[in-house]
């Protein structure tokens, strides 16, 4: 009896995440990551001055941040896959097809 | 070969069964909608939502692009944009829009729970904060033509604007969104039940925002 | 309460629940189901496939007639039919015409009836986006038109090179009519993309998974991600040309150190996409008439998906094969030469899966077929001469030459026409109830290859001869007058065999009404399942979704294995044929709102060229009518009454997460 009053809300809980309803206090602690990884972003142009080691810093924590808010914001990480690929399936070619274009017109010489 | 053949017949047989049956449950059904469940689990307009997100990478891929490639081309006179940001303002704005973010998932999560006061707080909020971000954007906006860098100064200006503008009308879209939302929901139309509409709105919001992200990045902080 | 008046007889509804009006009272919903009201207001897929094909085969002859002024022109060398600049203009708007007007609406006709048909849906997922995206296509279709009485068409090129096209080297509005139309149709084609891809994903019929969709669906698939994909780079594009020509921007500008090739990529990066999104509904088209005609299933099923999917893939990484004249650099020519010739092997694997198909087949020649047979000979002489752009040395000679001019027609008239007019032949008793005469398809048939083949087959000549296109004239000695004369001749006979087309449609309607005829539901012993429901396809398509156990069900509901292996005969297609009674079948109801929407487009683009207070009218148009979709439930609460037992709306709305979009939601996606 004991036991069962006990596993009963767990395994509710446990059913409610499967459904994926993350909880406001999780949208919270996302939200504060992301504050934080933007203000390292704001700060590191001041520590650093130029080249690569400006640049890749950034555009790896652009990178995660746009993950996290789609992952958690936009609920992707909880919902069907065929949301993420066709997003990213989308993210992707646009990424794919502009670097390459912007290659041939060697915009990013002298940068890297 | 005989034996495969009947049970094929006896498959088909059972097929015709199941038709008749499902046009039987289709004829009395409760509701006479045979497409309540989709073949993905997800309903069409949400499915929808993400699709066309998906194309929009595209378009603000292009504007991006196009400022990559002018940034630092003014051979037509002026200053460039990299020579006039006011990076604190810009953080400041960033945040607002960031923030804005988590307001919007929490009207979600409002309405996914029937919270209807909460659902329209948040949703006022969001368009707030939507709408401080698109005020700092004039301000700035302002300040460049005012030191002299307009749409039509130098390559780099017209590249600058029309990705900053374009994002701009992204948001004010999704300000009148919201704001279509909450009059709809102060009308009552947004049941615990919608709450999807008010997930979809949210999916538009969410992805301004992470366009943003992109744009805070490549336009304002790497010179 | 108090009331005993029973309810007042149209209006109420079997619950006798009052109701609902359209909040904005403007208007009435539409309820015609015949009439030319009923087709401005319907959201049915058949209906606007049906008009997709109607409106594209009207920019045909606007388009044919463009084709001919150029070929009259060039018939002899110093032709004085045309200036050089209205040369420019008709040459610009036949290939803008042909491109976006024609070929691409009528693949929309084919994917928006025979999708959801082939997937056992009863409409696309968003019916009334649907008619958006026609009505839409429709305004962008008259933009670009209208240059023509409103100071002249474009005149740079389909491509629109910059800096040609800033307002320096093309000081009309022409330019501006073509990148406002061409917006506006990218709106259609998008909000398409966006309801076929749904569609494609969650409507289809119990059992039919991905990999038993026939191939024509898949093929529509592939096209409509390429639309989704491509189509906003071309906005975008669009739009930096927009501000560049209507308010000063320097995108293009070269005095303002622009660079011209940012144009070039932005488009071609559209541009390449753009060709297979001509060609894969073709290809779908003749993927489902081969089979029927050579009485066996496809060959290579999986092959057939994969390579269409791969050449969706590869289409994106070869856009600059079309800039190799353009100084790219030599890293970028040998990699994209390279990409170039991969993306022939997935071509090349369906050209030999369809001659597979027809190998030990039972053939039957009939018009279908032969406009398959002829694409698919037509389309590998093109794509043969598309092999020799790839290699960058040999292009160098070919850029900007008619032998290019005769590549793209051998694969885009060649390829995705014959298909089209094949299907045309194909699916015609389906959406008509009425067979085209096969005997003058024949006919038809042999007129248009032979005029094909003249018209655009010296042009391989003329090319490597060095006669360059977008010239309005040549003078006399170069060696080009006989064979502009040809295919000047060839021309005119082309134009004869769309003539006898028109005609065998006249001819065979009256036929059939004299003969008193009803068309059977399946024709031509055919084996997707559009062909088990009557013929015209009731409004509700299905009497009861099928459930598919396998590829090619509807077939193989007639058709089992015996004893020996062989296949024979089970049922008659009647037997297996729905009746098609829609009792009980609740079809989105018609709407105002996607008409008025489109109507606020051309208005908006009319007055950023001429006078701003006209985008007011145009914007008011538009936001009102997005105000009045999201307000109007998706199925008028009054519809269907009376042969129908059940309320339709006796469940609360708000749950109808179904087949047909709930009115706020439909309307977030645009």
């Amino acid at each position: 009896m004991t036991d069962a009053t006990i596993t009963e809300p767990e395994a509710t809980e446990h059913h409610d995440d499967g459904h994926g309803h993350a909880s406001d206090v999780l949208y919270m602690k996302v939200a504060a990551g992301l504050a934080v990884l933007t203000g390292m972003e704001v700060a590191w142009p001041y520590l650093i001055d130029d080249g690569p080691v400006l640049m890749f810093p950034l555009l790896i924590v652009m990178a995660i941040k746009f993950v996290i808010i789609a992952a958690f914001f936009m609920h992707l990480k909880f919902d069907s896959k065929i949301l993420s690929r066709v997003f990213y399936s989308g993210l992707g070619l646009a990424v794919g097809v502009y670097i390459i274009a912007l290659l041939t017109f060697r915009v990013f010489e002298g940068q890297v | 070969m005989t034996e495969t053949t009947l049970s094929d017949e006896l498959d088909d047989a059972r097929a015709l069964e199941q038709r008749s049956e499902r046009a039987a449950a289709y004829a009395d059904g409760p509701d006479g909608h045979d497409h309540h469940a989709t073949n993905t689990g997800i309903s069409n307009p949400k499915l929808a939502m993400w699709v066309f997100l998906g194309s929009e990478c595209l378009l603000f891929g292009g504007l991006i692009s196009t400022f990559l490639l002018y940034k630092h081309n003014n051979q037509a006179g002026g200053p460039t944009p990299h020579e006039l940001y006011d990076i604190e303002l810009t953080s400041i704005s960033s945040f607002v829009l960031l923030m804005s973010s988590l307001t919007m998932v929490l009207a979600v999560s409002a309405i996914q729970r029937g919270e209807h006061s909460r659902l329209r707080l948040w949703l006022a909020t969001t368009a707030i904060l939507g709408a401080t971000f698109i005020a700092g954007q004039v301000y700035e906006f302002q300040v460049f033509v005012k030191e002299g860098l307009g749409f039509t100064t130098n390559a780099a200006g017209s590249a600058f604007f029309a990705l900053t503008g374009f994002h701009g009308v992204h948001v004010s879209l999704g300000i009148v969104m919201l704001l279509s939302a909450l009059v709809l929901s102060l009308a009552g139309r947004i049941p615990q039940a919608r709450a999807e509409a008010v997930e979809i709105v949210g999916l538009y919001w969410h992805f301004v925002d992470v366009v943003w992200v992109l744009i805070f990045t490549v336009v304002y902080l790497i010179p | 309460m108090t009331t005993t008046t029973p309810p007042t007889g149209p209006l109420a509804l079997p619950s006798g629940e009052e109701p609902r009006r359209n909040p904005l009272g403007a208007f009435a919903r539409p309820t015609a189901t015949a009439g030319w009201r009923s087709w401005m207001t319907s959201v049915d897929h058949k209906r606007i496939g049906i008009m997709y094909g109607a409106a594209s085969l009207f920019f045909l002859l606007i388009g044919g007639f463009e084709a001919l002024l150029i070929r009259v022109q060039l018939a002899q060398p110093d032709g004085q039919l045309l200036s050089a600049d209205a040369y420019n203009q008709i040459y610009t708007m036949h290939g803008t015409t042909m491109i976006f007007l024609v070929v691409m609406p009528i693949g929309a006709a084919f994917m928006n009836y025979l999708i959801p048909l082939q997937i056992g849906a009863r409409d696309v997922a968003f019916p009334r986006l649907n008619a958006l995206s026609f009505w839409t296509f429709m305004g962008g279709g008259i933009v670009l038109n209208s240059s023509w009485l409103l100071g002249g068409g474009a005149d740079g090129g389909w491509f629109n090179y910059a800096p040609n096209n800033g307002v320096v080297f093309s000081p009309s509005h022409g330019i501006d009519f073509w990148n406002m139309g061409l917006l506006i149709t990218g709106i259609a084609s998008l909000v398409g993309a966006i309801n076929l891809i749904v569609t494609c994903l969650n409507l289809r019929a119990p059992g039919m998974t991905f990999f038993k969709m026939p191939v024509f669906t898949w093929m529509g698939l592939v096209t409509q991600f390429l639309l989704l994909f491509a189509i906003p780079v071309l906005t975008a594009a669009q739009f930096l040309l927009l501000f560049d020509r209507l308010f000063g921007a320097r995108f293009f500008d070269t005095s303002a150190g622009a660079d011209p090739l940012l144009w070039e990529h932005l488009f071609w990066i559209f541009g390449h996409p753009e060709v297979y999104i001509m060609i894969l509904p073709a290809f779908g088209v003749i993927s489902e008439i081969m089979p029927t005609f050579s009485r066996k299933p496809i060959f290579g099923y999986p092959f057939m998906i994969f390579s269409g999917i791969a050449i969706g893939f590869m289409g994106w990484g070869v856009w600059a094969h079309h800039m190799f004249a353009s100084g790219v650099g030599p890293l970028s020519v040998a990699a994209f030469s390279v990409s170039t010739m991969f993306i022939a092997v997935p071509t090349g694997v369906k050209i030999f899966n369809w001659l597979a198909t027809m190998w030990g087949g039972r053939l039957k020649f009939s018009a279908p077929m032969l406009y398959s047979v002829g694409l698919v000979t037509m389309f590998t002489i093109g794509g043969l001469s598309g092999v020799t752009h790839a290699v960058a040395a040999s292009d160098t000679q070919q850029t900007d030459t008619y032998y290019i001019v005769a590549h793209f027609h051998y694969v885009l008239f060649g390829g995705a026409l014959f298909g089209f007019i094949g299907g045309w032949y194909f699916w015609w008793p389906k959406v008509f109830g009425y067979v085209l005469n096969d005997r003058v398809g024949k006919v038809n048939f042999w007129i248009l290859l032979i005029g094909f083949n003249l018209t655009f087959g010296p042009m391989h000549i003329l090319g490597l001869q060095g006669m360059p296109r977008r010239i309005y004239s040549y003078r006399d000695g170069y060696g080009f007058n006989l064979w502009n004369f040809v295919s000047t001749v060839g021309a005119f006979i082309i134009a004869v065999s769309f003539l006898i087309f028109f005609w065998n449609i006249v001819r065979s309607r009256r036929a059939h009404v004299r003969s008193g005829a009803t068309m059977v539901a399946d024709p031509w012993d055919a084996r997707s399942l559009e062909w088990s429901v009557p013929s015209p396809t009731p409004a509700h398509n299905f009497d009861v979704v099928p459930t598919i156990r396998r590829l090619d069900d509807f077939w193989h509901r007639k058709y089992q294995e015996d004893a020996g292996g062989k296949l024979v005969r089970v049922a008659t297609s009647e037997e297996v044929a729905q009746p098609g009674n829609g009792e009980g079948v609740h079809l989105p109801s018609p709407s105002y709102w996607p008409l008025v929407l489109s109507a606020g487009f051309p208005f908006v683009a009319w007055g950023l060229i001429f006078n701003l207070w006209l985008c007011l009218v145009g914007g008011i148009l538009v936001v009102a009518a997005i105000y009045g979709w999201v307000l109007e439930p998706s199925t008028a609460p009054e519809a269907h009454r009376g042969s129908d037992d059940h309320d339709p709306d006796d469940h609360p709305a708000p749950t109808d997460d179904g087949a047909a979009a709930t009115p706020e939601e439909a309307a977030l996606v645009d």
